[in-house]
C-alpha cells in the first residue's frame, strides 16, 4: 500500500503493508535509524517517537493508522528548543553508557516536559517508566530531565 | 620514512615506528608486548594475543588522531584509553579525534572487551606512547630553534621556549618529528599524577554527541546499498537439530527474497547452529514470514533438560555427599564437628540472560571470495576463528569493521550472530545482509549466566570466631570441566582467611549454552557466600562488616592460586572501613521494616564494599539508598564514565535480585521471551547511589564489573535485618 507520511516536517512516500509498524518504515524503508528496536512489543520504549507531539511506541503503531499525523523522530528533535535543551542536558552530565536506548529516553522526556514543564519526582518516574535503560543510567536520566526543566543546576563536566 | 627502535630489556621487544603522515605530520605506532595480567588467562580471554598497540598521529594543523582499537560496548574505553595518550602527549582534549580501528590482529594486537582488563593492560603503554610522541615533537622543536630539548616545556598542544618566549603548535613540527629516531619507549619520562591534565578529569564520551542526535553508530544502524534483512530461525529447544524444512509458503510471503535452510557444523555452542534464514527487503517482513515456515526439528537431545530436573539433580548431589574437592585447607570435617556452634544453609540462583538493549545483529557481504563484516562484538578476533572453523573462511579473506555495541555485559564475547550472517551472506554472494535477532531470539538463545546451588556449613568457636567453613557447589559441566562461566572460585572468601576450609563441587550436564555475564562467577558466588557469612556473623553475635574485618586480620597480600589474582587484605579492610563511615553503618534507620545491609567482594582486581538501605512492605522491597566504596587503584581515569559504570553495576545487581529475573527450561525450551517475563530495572526503582573511592597506591584497574557483586547480598542482608527473613534463593520472591 502506498502511504504519504509527514515525518520530521517533510512528506515521505512508502509502499508497504498497512500492518507494518512505523518503526520498520523508519528504519528499513526511510533510513531513519535513530529510532531503535528493543523488544517489538511496546515494553522497552527504545522506539519512542512523537505522534502529534505525544510519545508513542513506533513498534506498536501500524503505518496504516498514521494517516496525516505529524511524526517526529530523534533526528529532528534537536531543531526544537526543548529538544535541544534536553540533548544539551544529556551531554552536560554525559547520561549514557552504551547509548542505545537514549533516543527513546530523550523522546519520552521531551513529551513529558512539553506538557509538564516542572515535573515532580513521581511525574518524572511515571512518564519515564516505560523506557528501559539496560545500562542503568537512571540517576543521570533523572538529573538531565531536571536540568532541562530548570529544576537542577547544570554544571559542565559534573559527575552526577 | 620509517624508523624502528627495539626496546631492550624485555623478553619480547617493544617497537616504536614513526612515519610521515600524509599531508605532513607525525604518525607514531607502538607495538608493545602485552604484560600478561595475573588471572587473565580465564575462559573469557583464553585466546588473547600477546601484544597490544597504540597509534597516535599529529597532523600539520595540530589535530591529534588517536586510534581506539577495542570494541566500545558502553564501558567507555573509546574515551578513557585515548585520554591516557592525550595526557602524556600534553595536548588539549579538544584537539583530539578518535578513529575506531578495524579488526587487525597483526596491526593492533589484542582487540577485545571483557574481564575489566583494558585499563590495567593499557595504563602504561598508552601513556608511554603519548609521552614518546611528545618527546619527538619537543626534539623537533629543539632542532628547529637550535636549543636544548630540556629548555622546552609543553602545554595544551604547544611547545614553549621560556628563555626566549618563542612558542609553536605541535602541528608545526610534526612532519619534522616524523624524521627523527623514536625514543626508547621504556625510558620516556612519564608525568607525575599531579601533572595530569586530562586523566582524572570528567570527560564526556566521545560518541555521546552523536548518540543524542540519533546518528547511525550502532551495529543495527549499518546501511549498505542493496542491503537485505535477515532473521535466523533456530530450533525451539537448545541442542535441537534441523531435520527438514518446508520453505514454500515463507518464500511466497511479501517482500521475502530467500529462504535458506542451513545445516551448521554441529557445534551450536561455539560454531554455527542449524537454522532457517529468511531474507527480505525489510526486517519486519522477514520476521513475519517466520510464521509460514514448517520445520521439523530433532529435539531429542534436549529431553529432560528442565529447570525442575536440574533442581532435583542438585538436591540429589547435595544429599549424596560433597562431590570433588576443589580446595582443602586444614581439617574442616573435624573442626566443624568440634565447633561450639555449627550452622548450615543452602543457597541457589537461577540462569539469567544478558538482554543487552541492542539485540544480536551483524551485517556482512560476501563478494569475490572475500567477506566484509560490520560487527558489534566484544571479541571480534575470536569471531574470525569461529568463521574459520565453522565455514572454512580464512581470517585473511575477511575485513572486519567494529561498530559501537548497544551493551555487551558478556553476551557479545560470543560470535554466534557473526557466523550466522556469514553463512547467509555466503549463500547470496554480492548482497549485503543484515541479520538481526528479535528480542525473543535474544532471550531464548543466550549464553546464560548458569544457575548454581551451594550447601554451606560453618563452625564457630566458643569465642565467637569462625574456625571452619565449607561449601559444596553444584554446577553444570561434563563431569571434568565446568560449562563456560560455571566454575567456582577457590579463592572466594573466607578462603585464605581461616585455617579449616573445604570447597567442593558436583556437576550435571546441560545442553543449554552458558557464558560470562558481567562479573562472571562473582555475581553469583558473592550473593551466596556473603549472605551465608552474614548468617555466620549473626550466629556469632556480630555484624558482617566486623566479621569481615576480623577475618581479614593484619594487612598482607594473600598469594594467588590457580591462575587467580593476589588478594590484598589491607585494601579490603580500607573499603570496608570507609563504607562503615560513609553509610553511617552504626546508625540503623528508624522504623519497622527498614534496615541497612552490608557486603564486600573482590573481583576483577577491584575491591568493593557496599551498603544498601531497604524497606519491606508486604511483598514489596524498596532499595532506598546504596553506598559504594571502591578501590581500583591510584587513579580514576575518567570520573564521568567511572561513576556511571558503578551506578550501572548497582542497578544491574538490584535488577537481578528484585525484578524476578530467571530463565527456566522445559525440555530445553526457554520459558521466557521478552521484557514482560524477563524484566529489567526501570527508573522508579532506582535508589540514590553514593560513591566514594579509596585511592590505594596500586596501578589503576577496570570498572566494568567489580561494583556489581556486593550489591545483591547487601540487599538480601538488609532484608534480613529489617524482617528476619533470610533470602537464600534468587530472584527475591517474598510472600506478603
Amino acid at each position: 500500500m502506498p502511504y504519504r507520511l509527514n515525518i520530521n516536517g517533510a512528506v515521505r512516500q512508502v509502499d508497504v503493508p498497512a500492518e507494518m509498524p512505523l518503526l520498520w518504515v523508519l528504519r528499513s524503508e526511510l533510513g531513519l535509524v535513530g529510532t531503535k528496536y528493543g523488544c517489538g512489543k511496546g515494553f522497552c520504549g527504545s522506539c519512542t517517537v512523537h505522534v502529534n507531539g505525544a510519545a508513542q511506541r513506533s513498534c506498536q503503531l501500524p503505518v496504516g493508522k498514521v494517516g496525516d499525523a505529524q511524526i517526529h523522530t530523534i533526528e529532528h528533535i534537536g531543531s526544537t528548543a526543548l529538544g535541544a535543551r534536553l540533548q544539551q542536558a544529556w551531554l552536560t552530565i554525559d547520561v549514557m553508557q552504551c547509548g542505545y536506548c537514549q533516543a527513546g529516553q530523550i523522546m519520552s522526556a521531551c513529551a513529558l516536559l512539553a506538557h509538564t514543564s516542572r515535573p515532580s519526582d513521581d511525574q518524572l518516574n511515571s512518564a519515564m517508566a516505560g523506557n528501559i535503560c539496560r545500562c542503568g543510567c537512571y540517576n543521570r536520566i533523572r538529573s538531565a530531565i531536571r536540568i532541562a526543566a530548570g529544576l537542577e543546576q547544570a554544571e559542565a563536566g559534573r559527575v552526577a | 620514512m620509517s624508523h624502528e627502535l627495539p626496546v631492550a630489556g624485555l623478553e619480547r621487544r617493544a617497537v616504536l615506528k614513526a612515519s610521515l603522515l600524509a599531508g605532513g605530520g607525525l604518525a607514531l605506532e607502538a607495538l608493545i608486548p602485552l604484560r600478561v595480567l595475573a588471572g587473565d588467562a580465564t575462559e573469557e580471554m583464553s585466546t588473547a594475543p600477546v601484544q597490544l598497540s597504540a597509534f597516535v598521529a599529529i597532523a600539520a594543523d595540530g589535530t591529534v588522531t588517536i586510534v581506539s582499537k577495542n570494541p566500545e560496548i558502553g564501558q567507555g574505553v573509546k574515551t578513557s584509553l585515548p585520554m591516557m595518550v592525550a595526557d602524556e602527549l600534553d595536548c588539549d582534549w579538544s584537539q583530539v579525534r578518535i578513529a575506531q580501528a578495524d579488526v587487525d590482529q597483526h596491526r593492533y594486537g589484542e582487540q577485545s572487551a571483557g574481564g575489566s582488563t583494558a585499563t590495567p593492560k593499557n595504563w602504561l603503554p598508552m601513556r608511554q606512547t603519548g609521552a614518546a610522541a611528545r618527546a619527538m615533537l619537543v626534539q623537533a622543536a629543539a632542532l628547529k630553534w637550535n636549543v636544548k630539548a630540556d629548555e622546552l616545556t609543553t602545554a595544551r598542544g604547544r611547545i614553549v621556549h621560556g628563555a626566549t618566549g618563542r612558542s609553536l603548535g605541535y602541528g608545526e613540527v610534526a612532519a619534522a618529528a616524523a624524521a627523527l629516531t623514536p625514543p626508547d619507549l621504556n625510558a620516556v619520562p612519564l608525568k607525575r599524577p599531579e601533572q595530569f591534565t586530562v586523566i582524572g578529569r570528567p570527560v564526556v564520551g566521545i560518541d555521546s554527541a552523536r548518540i543524542v542526535k540519533g546518528e547511525p553508530i550502532f551495529g543495527i544502524d549499518t546501511r549498505l546499498p542493496g542491503m537485505l534483512y535477515a532473521v535466523y530461525e533456530v530450533a525451539p529447544a537448545h541442542g535441537g537439530r534441523l531435520v527438514r524444512a518446508d520453505t514454500d509458503a515463507a518464500k511466497r510471503a511479501f517482500g521475502v527474497r530467500h529462504v535458506l535452510p542451513i545445516t551448521g557444523n554441529g557445534d551450536a555452542d561455539n560454531g554455527l547452529a542449524d537454522g532457517v534464514a529468511i531474507v527480505a527487503s525489510n526486517w519486519w517482513l522477514a520476521e513475519q514470514a517466520r510464521a509460514k515456515l514448517a520445520v521439523e526439528w530433532d529435539l531429542s537431545a534436549a529431553k529432560g533438560h528442565s529447570s525442575s530436573v536440574y533442581r532435583a539433580n542438585a538436591d540429589a548431589a547435595i544429599a549424596a555427599g560433597r562431590g570433588t574437592d576443589l580446595r582443602l585447607d586444614g581439617d574442616p570435617t573435624a573442626q566443624l564437628a568440634a565447633a561450639a556452634k555449627r550452622i548450615a544453609a543452602r543457597y541457589d540462583y537461577p540462569f539469567i540472560a544478558h538482554a543487552a538493549m541492542e539485540p544480536q545483529n551483524c551485517t556482512a557481504r560476501y563478494r569475490d571470495g572475500r567477506l566484509e563484516i560490520w560487527a558489534p562484538s566484544q571479541t571480534p578476533q575470536r569471531g574470525l576463528e569461529v568463521l574459520h572453523k565453522a565455514l572454512g573462511i580464512a581470517p585473511e579473506s575477511v575485513t572486519l569493521h567494529l561498530t559501537r555495541a548497544g551493551g555487551g555485559f558478556g553476551r557479545r564475547l560470543m560470535n554466534d550472530y557473526m557466523v550466522q550472517v556469514a553463512a547467509i551472506a555466503k549463500a547470496v554472494p554480492g548482497v549485503p545482509i543484515q541479520l538481526m535477532w528479535s528480542r525473543e531470539d535474544d532471550i531464548r538463545r543466550d549464553y546464560y549466566r548458569p544457575g548454581g546451588w551451594h550447601s554451606f556449613e560453618a563452625g564457630i568457636g566458643a569465642n565467637g570466631q569462625l574456625i571452619a567453613f565449607s561449601d559444596h557447589f553444584v554446577t553444570f559441566g561434563d563431569g571434568k570441566t565446568p560449562a563456560r562461566a560455571a566454575g567456582f572460585n577457590p579463592a572466594m572468601p573466607p578462603a585464605g582467611l581461616i585455617p579449616h576450609l573445604r570447597y567442593s563441587q558436583s556437576m550435571m550436564p546441560t545442553v543449554v549454552t552458558t557464558g560470562a555475564l558481567r562479573a562472571p562467577g562473582s555475581n553469583a558466588l558473592c550473593f551466596a557466600s556473603q549472605s551465608f557469612l552474614d548468617e555466620v556473623a549473626q550466629a556469632a553475635g556480630t555484624g558482617l562488616p566486623q566479621l569481615m574485618l576480623t577475618l581479614l586480620g593484619e594487612r598482607r597480600e594473600i598469594a594467588a592460586r590457580d591462575n587467580g589474582v593476589p588478594f590484598d587484605t589491607g585494601r579490603a579492610h580500607d573499603v570496608i572501613a570507609k563504607v562503615i563511615e560513609t553509610s553511617s553503618w552504626s546508625q540503623q534507620p528508624a522504623g519497622p521494616g527498614r534496615a541497612k545491609g552490608f557486603a564486600f567482594y573482590f573481583s576483577h582486581r577491584g575491591y568493593f564494599a557496599e551498603v544498601v538501605e531497604a524497606s519491606i512492605a508486604g511483598a514489596d522491597v524498596t532499595a532506598h539508598k546504596v553506598w559504594v566504596v571502591g578501590d581500583v587503584g591510584s587513579q580514576i581515569i575518567n570520573p564521568m564514565g567511572a561513576e556511571n559504570q558503578v551506578r550501572g553495576a548497582v542497578i544491574d545487581g538490584l535488577a537481578q535480585a528484585l525484578t524476578g529475573q530467571a530463565i527456566e527450561f522445559v525440555d530445553g525450551v526457554v520459558q521466557q521471551s521478552n521484557f514482560n517475563d524477563f524484566p529489567l530495572a526501570r527508573i522508579p526503582m532506582t535508589p540514590e547511589i553514593e560513591i566514594a573511592w579509596v585511592r590505594s597506591d596500586k596501578p589503576p584497574t577496570g570498572l566494568g564489573e567489580p561494583a556489581l557483586p556486593p550489591v545483591i547480598p547487601a540487599l538480601t542482608n538488609a532484608i534480613f535485618a529489617a524482617t528476619g527473613r533470610r533470602i537464600r534463593s534468587l530472584p527475591i520472591r517474598l510472600s506478603a
